[in-house]
């Protein structure tokens, strides 16, 4: 982007993509999925401390079809995955997921049959934040990394699914 | 309450084929009885004005496959007098094939989920309950997995489910990685 003069007036030169993706990224909507304790430091950091609104994604939705940053953040059981799915299915693109916390991201220690292994085994996760629980700060450096890849992207780019997922 | 040994030999002429013995552990009895008659020695406990036990507290099992025991499984009845304020443990023992024990919902309503529980994660079928399901498995769930002969880690379970892809297209497989 880069501001000129001309006729008395300011101008605003850019292109679409990067226009498009300055907006995405600095308002973020996030769908909070919290199922333990990685759920209150996410609290925390939309909390006035830490402060989630700093980068623009202080708008928790509670519906998935308002959003469009799904944050995993716990362990999911197998009768959770499909409820999972189809909350992720329902966000409009373009869509990104957060999987925060261990448990979310590998299981965590519970290594048992009832638990997902990391979701990214059925869900495309885009950013993977360590810590049992992670800190708010580490948290915020995720969002942080999120708005990296919509920098990223572009509008050209995008072509609606192909491949239809059932659940 | 009876002190230990006279209420080992009133339970022993009431119940002479299926009362086995009266274990002390830290001032807590527990009666261990075979599974036929649990229900009966429920009803006696709960009814009869000597015991008067008069809350169920807790319906849980133990898998005895590797320990060993009178029967494989042993299913565990917590009951509380609440006037004397005094606790008691009954555990009925119960077969590997077929589990089954008398359901204790007509004496105490608050069996219903417990006894779902037990069913849902060892597989003992409580005959009479009024809706033996699933409680916290998923309904197509087909194992009982609290037994000990199931693995840690499952047989499988979570292989069946939709696996989502990102969209077609996106600049993001290129740019997966954030500097």
């Amino acid at each position: 982007m880069g501001v000129e003069r001309s006729g008395g007036v300011e101008w605003l030169t850019t292109t679409v993509d990067a226009f498009a993706n300055w907006a995405r990224k600095n308002s973020l909507w996030p769908m909070p999925f919290g199922t333990a304790c990685c759920g209150i430091e996410f609290m925390a950091a939309l909390a006035s401390r830490h402060d989630l609104a700093r980068f623009g994604a202080e708008a928790i939705r509670f519906s998935p079809r308002q959003s469009d940053l799904l944050v995993v953040a716990g362990r999911i059981p197998i009768k959770m995955m499909p409820v999972l799915t189809r909350i992720y299915e329902q966000m409009p693109e373009p869509k990104w997921i957060i999987a925060m916390g261990a448990c979310a991201c590998s299981g965590g220690v519970f290594d048992t049959y009832s638990v997902i292994q990391g979701i990214d085994n059925f869900l495309p996760v885009d950013v993977y934040i360590p810590g049992c629980p992670p800190r708010p700060e580490a948290f915020l450096d995720g969002v942080i990394k999120v708005q990296k890849l919509i920098k990223r992207d572009s509008l050209g780019h995008y072509k609606p699914p192909v491949e239809e997922t059932t659940t | 309450m009876l002190p230990k040994d006279q209420l080992a030999v009133v339970l022993k002429e009431k119940f002479p084929e299926s009362f086995l013995e009266i274990t002390d552990f830290r001032d807590m009895l527990t009666i261990h009885i075979r599974g036929e008659q649990a229900l009966d020695l429920l009803r006696t406990l709960k009814t009869d004005p000597r015991f008067a036990f008069n809350f169920l507290a807790d319906i849980t099992a133990v898998d005895h496959l590797e320990i060993g025991g009178p029967a494989r499984f042993a299913v565990v009845y917590h009951l509380l007098n609440q006037h004397e304020v005094q606790r008691i443990v009954v555990r009925a023992w119960v077969d590997e094939e077929q589990p089954s024990l008398p359901s204790a919902y007509p004496l105490w309503k608050t069996a219903d989920w417990q006894e779902r529980e037990v069913y849902d994660l060892f597989g003992i079928e409580f005959t009479g309950h009024p809706n033996l399901r699933r409680i916290m498995t998923p309904d197509d769930f087909r194992y009982h997995p609290l037994r000990k002969d199931y693995p840690l880690q499952g047989r499988g379970e979570r292989d069946n489910f939709p696996v989502v892809k990102r969209r077609i297209g996106s600049k993001w497989q290129e740019a997966k990685s954030v500097e």
